[in-house]
């Protein structure tokens, strides 16, 4: 197991220089996202400078803001309260969906009785179900994962179907001459031939899910990082309330980062350091 | 390796009836389209057959129908007595397109028809190893195939062939997309191969010299519905220099004849 690490990461040394010389700068791309972020940084300080609304703090003041959020403790409790229903209804809905998509990718009953739900969920402005799912299910946990898994779920549904109907029917039947059964074909030539579209879904339903979340927040009862966002808004202390909403979509993109991380990893170890 | 040779074949002195794949009365239409009818062949034992043809005369199809990949509408395929229903571990096929996993290495792709016969892993990775050797690719093991030439992913395929161990090896142009130099080389390896491993080849091509030049047995198939016209034996002695082969007299008079015999169809 080690010798094999090892000898992988000599394969990808040996095809990477060429690369390097070629690109220069390029090779150091964590360097280039940080000056993406000082630059973001920059223009929304002068943005807040000039200002372009009274509404609308410095950066600066929002970083203090958000420091003062995670030393009173607000913050962090918010997103304990947050983060149950979002991990739920993500998880849920990843395993679910990749399921749901791959029965309709395999099973021609299944394409045409599941896909067109999913399609009109898609296009469907869903967030106005919201309401409607908290006059089922009241103002519980269980109304916040329904949330956002009606987010999340239809994207990485379509995707994973598409990623499985569109397989590479060559490799399918090399499987099928090596003597493959049903069930090696799925997991050894689908879902990885699949995988970079399927992550591709996942991504859009992780960030989905994140929207179906503080909706819930807004919309059905003021908890979590919703409430921390209406209520800083109620005292106009638009820094505190700039400083939260920054702060999830910071998180929300970890995650996308996360999944993007496990995808190369674990899946297609082939795209490393492409 | 010799000593493996040696012990698969119990000396048999090419009987003409020794076929270990017969096809009988093979009849195949798609659609409108008639590909084959009535097509009845034998293949025999330890030889390297070639079925050529004209681009359309249905030589992926009968290659296919023989792997069991494609059901025929009539007509039977037998390996040593026994009917095709489907693939099986007797045969092994050499994709036109390669048929690699991007995602896996040049050893996992090679390794990958015992992992589906789940053999442990350090077993099928030995028998891969060999066999990545024998086929040149030696120290590329932990590439993937994105990093190869289309001529070192061709020799993967086969590699991949060679390792699940089966008598019948069936080729659908391996050599198709790989450049002139390097189908030189890999028609040499071949023939190599051939004789150290003492399997059946059945090997399709739309190459005249390149069937002449490795077979055994030449069968020639005419087009729209794909029938067997003729079948050749070129009989030409490979044990010297390859490149006398190209100017031997008989290997130049049998090219003639076949692509006489084909012309017809080719207007
Ligand atoms: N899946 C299919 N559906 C419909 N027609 C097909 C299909 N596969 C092959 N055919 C037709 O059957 C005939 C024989 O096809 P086949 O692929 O066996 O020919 P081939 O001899 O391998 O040709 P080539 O040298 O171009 O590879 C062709 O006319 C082709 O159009
Ligand atoms: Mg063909």
């Amino acid at each position: 197991m080690a010798t094999n690490i090892r000898l992988e990461g000599e394969a990808g040394g040996l095809a990477l220089p060429l690369r390097r010389d070629a690109v220069g700068w390029q090779d150091r791309p964590i360097l280039l996202r940080l000056i993406s972020i000082a630059l973001f940084a920059a223009i929304w300080e002068i943005a807040g400078l000039i200002p372009v609304s009274f509404a609308f703090p410095t950066f600066s003041d929002t970083l203090v803001a958000f420091f003062g959020l995670l030393a009173d403790g607000s913050l962090p409790s918010a997103y304990l309260s947050t983060l149950q229903p979002l991990v739920v209804g993500v998880v849920l809905s990843a395993f679910l969906g990749v399921g749901i998509g791959t029965i309709c990718g395999l099973s021609r009953t299944g394409e045409w009785l599941i896909v067109p739900v999913f399609i009109v969920l898609q296009s469907a402005p869903v967030a106005a179900f919201i309401p409607l799912v908290t006059f089922v299910y009241g103002i519980g946990m269980t109304a916040k994962v329904l949330a956002v898994m009606i987010l999340a779920l239809p994207v990485i549904v379509l995707n994973t179907y598409k990623a499985v109907r569109n397989v590479n029917g060559s490799l399918l039947s090399m499987c099928r001459s090596f003597l493959g059964t049903r069930w090696q074909s799925i997991s050894k030539i689908i879902l990885p031939d699949a995988s970079p579209v399927i992550f591709a879904g996942l991504r859009l339903g992780v960030a989905a899910g994140f929207v179906g979340v503080v909706l819930a927040e807004l919309l059905i009862t003021p908890t979590g990082i919703g409430d921390v966002i209406t209520f800083h808004r109620s005292r106009a202390d638009y820094a505190e309330m700039y400083a939260t909403i920054a702060s999830i979509i910071a998180l929300s993109t970890l995650t996308l980062v996360f999944l993007q991380w496990v995808e190369v990893r674990v899946f297609r170890p082939e795209k490393r350091g492409r | 390796m010799g000593a493996t040779a040696l012990r698969n074949k119990p000396a048999p002195v090419s009987a003409p009836n020794d076929a270990i794949v017969e096809v009988r009365g093979i009849c195949k239409t798609y659609g409108n389209v008639e590909a084959l009818r009535g097509v009845d062949l034998d293949f025999p034992r330890g030889k390297l057959t070639s079925l050529l043809g004209p681009s359309g005369c249905g030589k992926t199809t009968l290659l296919k129908i023989i792997a069991g990949l494609i059901e025929a509408d009539a007509g039977t395929v037998t390996i040593d007595g026994k009917p095709v229903k489907g693939p099986g571990p007797e045969r092994a096929f050499v994709f036109q397109d390669f048929a690699l996993m991007p995602w896996a290495t040049v050893l996992r792709n090679v390794a990958f028809g015992l992992e589906l016969r789940r053999r442990a892993r350090a077993e099928r990775e030995e028998i891969a190893r060999r066999y990545i050797a024998q086929v040149g690719l030696a120290g590329f093991e932990d590439k993937y195939p994105h990093e190869l030439s289309g001529g070192m992913r061709q020799r993967v395929g086969l590699a991949r062939a060679l390792s699940v161990d089966a008598e019948v090896l069936l080729l659908d142009e391996p050599f198709s997309a790989v450049d002139e130099q390097n189908r030189r080389k890999f028609q040499e390896d071949l023939i190599r191969l051939r004789t150290q491993e003492n399997k059946t080849f059945i090997f399709v091509t739309h190459s005249i010299e390149e069937a002449v030049y490795i077979s055994d047995r030449i069968v020639l198939l005419s087009p729209r519905p794909g029938r067997v016209s003729r079948i050749i034996e070129p009989e030409i002695d490979r044990s010297g220099d390859p490149d006398r082969i190209h100017r031997d007299k008989h290997y130049l008079d049998t090219v003639e004849e076949i692509w006489q015999g084909l012309k017809q169809y080719v207007e």
